[in-house]
């Protein structure tokens, strides 16, 4: 056992340190939930792609740099430590390239990859519906059979990124007929500016438009957008939330780059007697810790020939309650002025606060724990 | 990086712990509790075995080197069995003369350590006033603020702990009684600053396996026991305490893999902070859980339940190990 990196490991570190130095804008850019954030992020994403700091653990041909997950680790680490801003195109990266990388065809990769990696082409989750949540499989929009492609029709929500991303992945129902609701889906991409959708922003708790409500009318996709076989977009699907939970979508370097803040609040503001406050910055700082060290163990058993499954869900649950309490913490730190909806703190916290509910909410999550993990027996929800 | 226990470490814990399923062991904590510490004895001895005794010892007086990794692997099992006796206070009586590097002292103490054949327990400036086991134990080993290393046999004044088989007493009022000085100055006191921490991780390993075993027996209660005509382990209240149960102790684990790794005074502190909060919060669930069953000393799982507060505290608070972590920050981690 050895917590220590290789030589090599360093050095790409300090190659990442080296580059993110350089190039991490001076002023944080404006909040990505707005147009001209948006815009701003989408830019940051073509200098990452430039030098091949945007998808580093992708193979070579697509734009990255073909590293191992503990570079990738290390890399955020570096990432994050910088203050460098965050990512517009996480849904893509995170979410539907993995998907590809397992179940798209080769040219399907060669067209959707590259314009990923480089931000010209920015993706928005497509799962959620108006009564299809955490039961997701019970979803009804459609997709029938056209000449050469499909036409989706329907209602999606909760659609991460999608009031000003460029296309859209979701699953839709190909066969009503099929005996059991998680049969018979399947798995396609769109375009969000296609003839016969809708985009609704919603409006954060903040007023920021994080997300939105998309109306499917007929909409045209080609069979070159469907990925895998029809009928099989939900075990397709379940492959990819495997992702969302685990470890890809909050990678240790971020709580550690937060905690760091945190305390460097906690020295400026912090009331020296206030002991019960200074007990909630050291959970802070044990919990990034934890939580890295978890991670790395994940790591390790991935590097073996092992896999993740339902431990994925401990990774959510654990995260998502950590956000919120660090994120809590700071405002008590900042007393009067937590209040101040453009401070450093405001805005990180309200998106902390969806943490517990999306990418399957907490009960959900603690469902799946105590069953798979503890085998303990299905019940009444 | 390889984060991940060798099959050589996970062998050995598995020998431990497949020992101690067949040692029946609660027989042994009740007898301990009631004051005859035969059973615990033989059980000492069988641990002794397995070598576990000889990880706090340099190989040079009988050990088998200082190995807190696999040392606190044992104390995993040895938490998880509810194993009896000033275990970690043994260990860690052992660092501080491998530390103190006396050659006469080490040879004169270690090699027993080493083998099991003696056993300690030990008081030091910034712990606990009582000493643990004291009326088992080989010898009595304090560190007083002057930095002076005593050692003391017999049996003192018993005080009763919350978890009856803790068996505390007090030095005797006025400090020095007369034990044996065996050192003095500033060397001690750097030796039982190390002999501190390893207390510390070896208690938190050991509030790990105390949070598995109350973690396990729930489960299986609660795949059992029947109310409304179905398992309670089916509903959901049921089931979401459980799986907090088990991210609680899954996170805490590997703090004290780290900590065993690189025992400084901050990764040590938090792995004692969130193993000792693990274990306590699951004595908690699996009292809620269990009912009124669990409410009796009948029961088995009382051995856990009420070593799991005490432990939480021993060797560090969660208040003192907050204060450590924060301490450890200066200057700033990156």
């Amino acid at each position: 056992m050895e917590l220590a990196h290789t030589a090599d490991v360093e050095a790409f570190r300090a190659e990442a340190r080296t580059w993110l130095r350089a190039h991490v804008p001076a002023r944080p850019l404006p909040s990505l939930e707005t147009a001209e954030g948006f815009a701003a992020h989408r830019e940051w994403e073509a200098v990452l792609h430039a030098d091949r700091w945007s998808v580093v653990s992708w193979p070579e041909e697509y734009g990255g740099r073909g590293v191992d997950i503990v570079k990738w680790l290390v890399f955020e680490e570096e990432y994050w430590a910088a203050g460098a801003p965050g990512r517009v195109s996480q849904n893509g990266i995170n979410l539907l390239a993995p998907t590809l990388f397992d179940h798209a065809s080769p040219q399907q990769r060669a067209r959707v990859l590259p314009s990923m990696a480089s931000g010209e082409v920015i993706w928005a989750q497509a799962w959620s519906e108006p009564e299809s949540g955490s039961d997701l499989a019970s979803l009804t929009s459609r997709a029938v059979r056209t000449e050469g492609g499909w036409l989706l029709t329907g209602q999606k929500t909760w659609s991460s990124r999608a009031a000003f991303a460029d296309r859209a992945f979701g699953i839709f129902r190909t066969d009503p007929d099929a005996p059991k609701p998680h049969q018979g889906l399947t798995y396609l991409m769109f375009d969000l500016r296609a003839p016969g959708v809708t985009v609704r922003p919603i409006g954060r708790l903040d007023g920021k438009p994080a997300f939105a409500e998309l109306f499917l009318d007929q909409v045209f996709a080609p069979d070159e957008d469907v990925i895998g076989e029809p009928g099989q977009g939900w075990r397709i699907a379940m492959s990819t939330t495997g992702n969302e939970r685990g470890l890809t979508l909050r990678s240790p370097g971020r709580f550690l780059a937060a905690a760091d803040r945190l305390v460097g609040l906690w020295r400026t503001h912090g009331d020296p007697s206030d002991t019960a406050l200074r007990d909630r910055v050291a959970d802070a700082v044990v919990g990034a810790r934890a939580y890295e060290l978890f991670t790395w163990a994940n790591a390790s058993r991935f590097a073996a020939g092992g896999t993740i499954g339902a431990e994925s869900s401990l990774n959510k649950v654990f995260w998502s309650q950590y956000d919120i309490a660090l994120h809590e913490t700071a405002l008590d730190l900042l007393g009067a002025d937590a209040e101040l909806a453009e401070g450093e703190w405001a805005e990180p916290w309200v998106f902390s606060l969806a943490g517990p509910i999306y990418a399957g909410t907490n009960e959900i999550q603690r469902d799946i724990i105590a069953e798979r993990l503890l085998g303990l027996p299905k019940g009444r929800r | 990086m390889r984060f991940l226990l060798t099959d050589e470490q996970s062998d050995f814990a598995r020998t431990l712990r497949s020992l101690l399923g067949s040692a029946q062991v609660p027989a042994a904590v009740r007898a301990w509790a009631d004051g005859d510490a035969a059973p615990g004895r033989a059980l000492w001895s069988r641990l002794a075995g397995t070598g576990l005794f000889a990880l706090a010892v340099p190989e040079a007086y009988e050990g088998a080197g200082l190995l807190p990794l696999e040392l606190s692997l044992g104390f995993v099992e040895l938490g998880r069995a509810g194993v009896p006796g000033p275990v970690v206070e043994s260990a860690a009586a052992s660092v501080l003369l491998a530390e103190l590097a006396d050659e006469a002292l080490a040879k004169r103490f270690l090699p027993g350590l080493a083998q099991g054949e003696t056993s300690a327990t030990l008081t030091l400036p910034d712990g606990s006033p009582y000493a643990l086991d004291a009326d088992a134990a080989t010898y009595c080993f304090t560190v007083s603020g002057a930095g002076e290393l005593r050692w003391r046999g017999g049996p003192r004044e018993p005080v009763r702990s919350t978890d009856p088989a803790r068996r505390l007493s007090l030095p005797p009022a006025g400090g020095d009684d007369g034990g044996e000085l065996l050192a003095a100055g500033p060397a001690v006191t750097r030796a039982a600053e190390a002999a501190g921490r390893w207390a510390r991780l070896l208690t938190a390993a050991q509030c790990l396996g105390v949070g598995e075993a109350l973690l396990a027996r729930t489960v299986e209660y609660a795949k059992q026991r029947t109310q409304f005509g179905t398992p309670i382990g089916g509903f959901q209240a049921v089931k979401h305490r459980l799986a907090d149960t088990l991210l609680d102790l899954e996170f805490a684990r590997p703090l004290v893999w780290a900590a065993a790794l690189s025992p400084g005074p901050g990764e040590v502190a938090a792995a004692k902070l969130a193993a000792g909060e693990a274990s306590y919060r699951a004595a908690m669930t699996a009292l809620q859980l269990h009912g009124a069953v669990g409410y009796t000393e009948e029961l088995d799982l009382s051995l856990w339940l009420r070593k799991a507060r005490p432990l939480r505290d021993a060797w560090g608070t969660p208040s003192a190990c907050r204060a450590e972590v924060l301490r450890s920050l200066t200057p700033p981690r990156r």
